[in-house]
């Protein structure tokens, strides 16, 4: 419940966090909306040495509509992103989803930057992002670059950031029509399963939550619904590649059977 | 005009709402020191070592013990019923046998530097084989007290006739998991104490009993009775998981004596879900036989008691479950048999129903379960065999007396309020329909023990000068509402408003003895007390009153509209309680006041029906809740609005067992479930609002006609949702499914009928 | 550290340690003791304050970060003259509370809610109180209670 001792310093700006990450090492932390490092703190499972808070970096929350894609800025809220007109109306599976992350008062805090940049495979918004095809800006000493997503997640909570990097902006094409279908116990529970399947210009993209050590794309799935196949055959595809981990919420059969089930009815509601 | 029987919103709810309760946490204690422990991370092993050196050497720390250091006896065996060799010592010494046993106390100046000093004292465990599984644990192969020379910590057996089943027609047999599940009171386990000038050990506690945790200090301190003082201050939940008292609360005492400041402990949550103590786990055989007609003539049940660690109340809880073997069934034959056993695990206490529910559970499912052996309707099933009306008061065939109810009632009103044979209908047209989303109706008739030990309780009435009032009870009510339900009780009696009343309790100084509140005795002994004393009270106004009135005592007349004494005929000159109070002042010297050690007539026998409706996704097993009934039957009920929100309560729990709650443990004995964040403790987005109905058949055991309510929710859920979602599953030939029925389990036993090809 | 923020209209200004949790800052500093902790990850939502309005859970949010925010707690709902806010007073008439643990938590979720959306549906409050739990009223009355607010906040505004 009380975290081990740490420095704290609030930066006032994108390169005074960039600069004190270089200076401390991975004695340090970035602390956002806190909701993903907190409680492991908490916990004690982490310890860092130093927080660097950028969560009132409020140049870094925004979502806008630019033209082929909407953009959104890693500070947003998860409450702010749900709420977007411009989210709504343009990328409205990002809204949805976000809507859905933990209960109102994470939402109240918790960013998208942060979530995705804690590389958790259980969490929505990383296979969100792999339907997508979104791509992640992350800056650095060195300036800004541009990291697609499927080339973010690493491994398990490990994501492709370097140390001094910074993930400022969330990139993702327009869509229309989607799906997103998670099975949970409980409402606020991690997903056991999840799938979300998006229709933009480039196709139909399909997304795997929590059946491997990464956010997983459902890449056959996706070549299936691209050479034509209906929504049934294409899902048969949703275990391809895929590695549930088993515990007392689902054995690996049980997970790979309702991957399919669940990317079955995400794909009928894009109309596939 | 009666309050009684009236929805009276609560006098305790604008503190609550203003400033919030006030619990143990909450205390402002100055120059207090925090309590904390160093816990066991393994669930067998003998403590190789236990070096304290570097948590001792740390600036703000105070103390670090051992149980060495403690030098107490260990706790007592459970009512003298459990194995004596299996008692717990304050603090583990020697072997470890739970993750979470507490192994160091330490006391530093501040909570942070408590905290980070648990993580610099260094244990060497040697690892010892882990049980958990209490089969395994029965073949005594690994022995937790090896002196012991078993596992088994308790057992119980009510027949033993091999023919029992012979001349039945129909007999079925099932094999049930009542699984183990954690309280979860919102607050945890809390204490303080500090020594006063006087060598007074002051102690405020988080818990159910505070002259039961009084007696314990006593006892494990070596001070006289008069020399502790037990205060409970708000309390933030129960279930029965408080009413015992644990080492760490005689530790926090003990540090009290020892340091000579105030010492606080707290516990944390994930201390919390392994140190207070866990519920149900019971492994169950049943068989039930009958006729094809429906008529259920014999029923065994065996029980294997998962007692955790140390056997506390948990593992004698087959006792309740024998009490009610039958349920409201007129089953001429009945037998039973358990065995406790101890386990690497958490020790089992009472949780909400301890021992009831699982009786009901067992039977209800097999109910069920043989109605679909003879293709019978579960109601009909139901009321062919529930006993009548006209039964009591019914012996059971293990030797309960139920008092009086009416079981038929509580039944068709249930099936009433569900729209049963609607439900059936449209359930069918799914079935026919292929639809992969199913519903499953689910129908539960229980009949339960409350006051079941059964108690006496304190009760007292005191009139001041000023008219007010001055309650003190013996129960200690931590959310059920007693100032405001005694103070309509005595508000009936005196004619007062329940605004001139105060309501004591829960400070062994004010009052003398108590029994506590759990197991759903306090309003029919505990209100009933308080309702005598005002009665008591009331006759000794009158008798002052006559003499005030040089008239004859026959004539004295409570006019209980303006709560005023006058002669009958001549309302116009009268009397107030306050002028009665100086009155009795005036005379001898004392206040105007009487006590009562009510002595419980026994216990009393609520009951009911239940009926679940859900609706099961086929293809994930994910099961949602569409809607509950609960038709209660307490006696008379004295404010409806608590009645309602203890069957609320306590229907969400029994919900929770039978859909989402468990208490899961690896082979190794790591709990996997120790937060609140892996333990699925269930929400408001997982259940609906409930459709509650009671029915009053009033008791006569008691005065007020009362049977307690705190449980009843809890035992009539959990195996209506159970049957609900077993019922869903029928046409696909699945036949049982544990609980908690969550997606994985409901769906492997789909996959299975499935590959069973029926 | 220093630290600095409006709590219930007061400025308050203290040192405090980094690692310090706005709940405990909010209990043991400013002895606002309505504020409970019922749980230690992020599950139970029987710290929710509102900062600047909006509901937070306070345990997972440092004091420092909170500093130069404007925090709400329950003994800041009443008014002036002690008349309890629509939601407290809800509370009371539906019976929404019996231990008294979860309710400062779940008054102002529920106040953060109804801002946010002043006429949910019964599903919504239900699943808007999916971070609030309870284990002694069922949250039968509890959502009866937001219900009960959201018309008597309807009716006044």
């Amino acid at each position: 419940m009380i975290p081990a001792s740490f420095d704290y310093v609030r930066a006032n700006s994108l390169d005074e966090a960039i600069a004190l990450l270089g200076e401390h090492g991975d004695e340090a932390k970035l602390l956002a909306g806190g909701h993903s490092l907190l409680p492991l703190m908490k916990l004690r499972i982490a310890q860092p040495a130093m927080l660097v808070d950028i969560g009132r970096l409020r140049e870094l929350s925004y979502v806008r509509d630019e033209k082929e894609y909407v953009t959104v800025g890693a500070l947003t809220r998860h409450h702010d992103v749900a709420t977007s007109p411009v989210a709504l109306a343009s990328a409205a599976v990002l809204a949805h989803v976000a809507d859905q992350i933990g209960d109102p008062q994470v939402r109240h805090r918790g960013t998208i930057g942060g979530s995705i940049s804690h590389g958790d495979p259980a969490s929505d918004l990383p296979a969100v992002l792999l339907a997508l095809g979104a791509t992640l800006v992350v800056q650095g000493p060195n300036g800004q670059r541009e990291i697609a997503a499927k080339d973010f997640f690493l491994s398990f909570f490990e994501v492709a950031l370097a140390p001094q990097e910074v993930l400022v902006e969330v990139r993702v094409p327009r869509s229309v029509e989607w799906g997103f279908e998670k099975l949970t116990k409980r409402a606020q529970d991690w997903a056991i399963v999840g799938a979300v399947a998006v229709r933009t210009s480039n196709g139909v993209g399909v997304g795997l939550i929590n059946m491997g050590p990464v956010p997983l794309r459902a890449g056959a799935v996706e070549e299936a619904v691209a050479s034509g196949s209906n929504a049934v055959d294409a899902a048969e595809f949703a275990a391809d590649g895929t590695e549930p981990s088993a515990d007392f919420n689902g054995s690996v059969a049980y997970r790979q059977h309702v991957a399919k089930v669940l990317v079955r009815r995400a794909l009928e509601k894009v109309g596939v | 005009m009666s309050i009684l029987g009236n929805r009276v919103v609560r006098r305790e709810d604008p503190k609550f709402l203003t400033v919030g309760g006030t619990y143990v946490a909450d205390l402002d204690l100055p120059g207090s020191v925090h309590l904390t422990f160093v816990r066991s991370s393994m669930a067998h092993a003998k403590l190789l070592s236990v070096d304290t050196s570097g948590a001792k050497a740390m600036p703000g720390v105070i103390g670090v013990y051992t149980n060495d250091d403690l030098g107490m006896t260990n706790m007592p065996s459970i009512m003298s019923m459990t194995n004596e060799a299996m008692t717990p010592p304050m603090l583990a010494s020697g072997t470890v046998r739970y993750v979470g046993e507490p192994i160091v106390a330490i006391v530093a100046e501040s909570r942070e530097l408590a905290a980070d000093a648990v993580e610099q004292v260094v244990v060497e465990y040697e690892a010892l084989t882990v049980v958990i599984d209490p089969k395994e644990a029965r073949k005594d192969e690994v022995l937790l007290f090896p002196d012991a020379g078993t596992n088994t910590a308790f057992t119980l057996d009510f027949g033993g006739d091999d023919a029992l089943f012979d001349d039945c027609e129909v007999v079925v047999e099932l094999t049930l998991v009542n699984q183990r599940v954690a309280p979860c009171p919102m607050e945890g386990r809390s204490a303080a104490g500090h020594m006063t000038k006087d060598g007074r050990l002051e102690f405020s506690s988080a818990t159910q009993a505070p002259h039961g945790v009084r007696d314990a200090l006593v006892g494990f301190l070596g001070l006289d009775v008069d020399k502790v003082h037990v205060v409970t201050p708000d309390v933030g939940g129960g279930f029965g998981a408080k009413a015992s008292v644990y080492p760490e609360d005689i530790v926090v005492g003990w540090c009290a004596l020892k340091l000579g400041r105030p010492v606080r402990w707290t516990e944390t949550r994930s201390e919390s879900m392994l140190g207070l103590g866990h519920g149900r786990a019971q492994l169950q055989h049943v068989r039930m036989g009958g006729t094809r007609e429906g008529v259920i003539t014999a029923y065994r049940i065996d029980v294997l008691q998962d007692s955790g660690a140390y056997p506390g109340f948990g593992a004698v809880l087959p006792f309740m479950t024998r009490v009610m073997t039958s349920g409201p069934y007129k089953i001429p034959r009945a037998e039973f048999g358990s065995v406790s056993v101890v386990t690497n695990s958490t020790p089992t206490v009472a949780y909400r129903g301890a021992g009831r529910p699982e009786a009901t559970a067992a039977i209800e499912r097999t109910m069920d379960v043989f109605a679909r052996e003879i293709a019978m309707d579960p109601a009909e099933l139901r009321r062919r065999n529930l006993i009548s009306k006209d039964e009591f008061p019914y012996t059971t065939p293990t030797e309960t007396v139920y008092d009086v109810g009416d079981y038929h009632q509580a039944l068709e009103l249930a099936l009433e309020v569900a729209g049963y044979d609607e439900l059936r209908a449209q359930q069918s047209r799914r079935r026919a329909s292929g639809d992969p989303s199913q519903l499953g109706i689910g129908l539960s008739c229980y009949v339960e023990i409350t006051n079941g030990m059964p108690d006496g309780e304190f009760g007292a009435v005191e009139v001041r000068p000023d008219g007010k009032i001055i309650v003190r009870t013996g129960t200690s009510p931590h959310g059920q509402g007693h100032v405001t339900a005694w103070s309509m009780l005595v508000a009936e009696q005196m004619g007062v408003s329940i605004e001139d009343i105060e309501v004591l309790y829960g400070d062994t100084d004010i009052v003398p003895r108590g029994g506590g509140t759990m197991g759903s005795r306090s309003l029919q002994i505990g209100g009933a007390a308080v309702n005598q004393a005002a009665v008591d009270v009331v006759e000794k106004a009158k008798d002052l009153a006559a003499d005030l009135f040089e008239a004859s005592r026959d004539d004295i007349v409570l006019d209980k509209t303006s709560g005023r004494f006058h002669v009958v005929g001549t309302p116009a000159i009268s009397r107030s309680w306050g002028e009665l109070a100086k009155a009795a002042f005036a005379k001898d010297g004392n206040p105007l006041f009487a006590e009562v050690d009510l002595a419980s007539g026994g216990p009393t026998f609520p009951f009911g029906t239940h009926v679940s409706v859900v609706e099961v996704d086929t293809e994930t097993g994910k099961v949602t809740l569409l809607r509950h009934i609960a038709v209660d039957d307490a006696g008379r009920i004295v404010n409806p609005l608590l009645a309602e929100g203890q069957v609320h309560g306590g229907v969400a729990q029994g919900i929770a067992q039978a859909l989402l709650e468990e208490v899961v443990y690896d082979l190794d004995g790591n709990p996997l479930t120790s937060t609140f964040a892996d333990y699925s403790f269930i929400s408001a987005a997982e259940l609906p609002s409930f459709e509650t109905r009671f029915t009053e058949t009033p008791t006569p055991i008691n005065a007020l006609g009362a049977k307690g309510i705190g449980e009843s929710g809890t035992i009539g859920s959990t195996p209506a949702l159970h049957n609900a979602v077993c019922d869903a599953l029928a046409h696909l030939g699945v036949r049982h499914v544990d609980m908690p029925t969550t997606p994985i389990r409901v769906w492997n036993a789909i996959n299975e009928a499935g590959k069973a090809g029926l | 550290m220093k630290v600095e923020m409006t709590v219930n209209g007061n400025l308050e200004s203290h040192d405090v340690e980094a690692r310090t949790l706005l709940v405990n800052y909010l209990r043991d500093t400013l002895a606002l003791t309505g504020t409970n902790i019922g749980c230690d990850t992020t599950s139970c939502g029987a710290c929710t304050v509102l900062i600047n309005g909006q509901s937070v859970k306070s345990c997972t949010v440092l004091a420092v970060q909170a500093s130069g925010d404007d925090v709400t707690t329950i003994e800041g709902m009443a008014s002036e003259d002690g008349t309890m806010h629509p939601v407290q007073a809800a509370f009371q008439e539906c019976h929404g509370l019996q231990c008294g643990y979860c309710t400062p938590g779940m008054v102002m979720a529920i106040t953060s809610l109804l801002k946010e959306n002043p006429e949910p549906t019964e599903e919504e409050v239900r699943v808007g109180l999916e971070g609030n739990l309870c284990r002694c009223t069922g949250y039968h009355n509890i959502v009866e209670s937001a219900l009960m607010a959201s018309r008597s906040l309807g009716v006044h505004s």
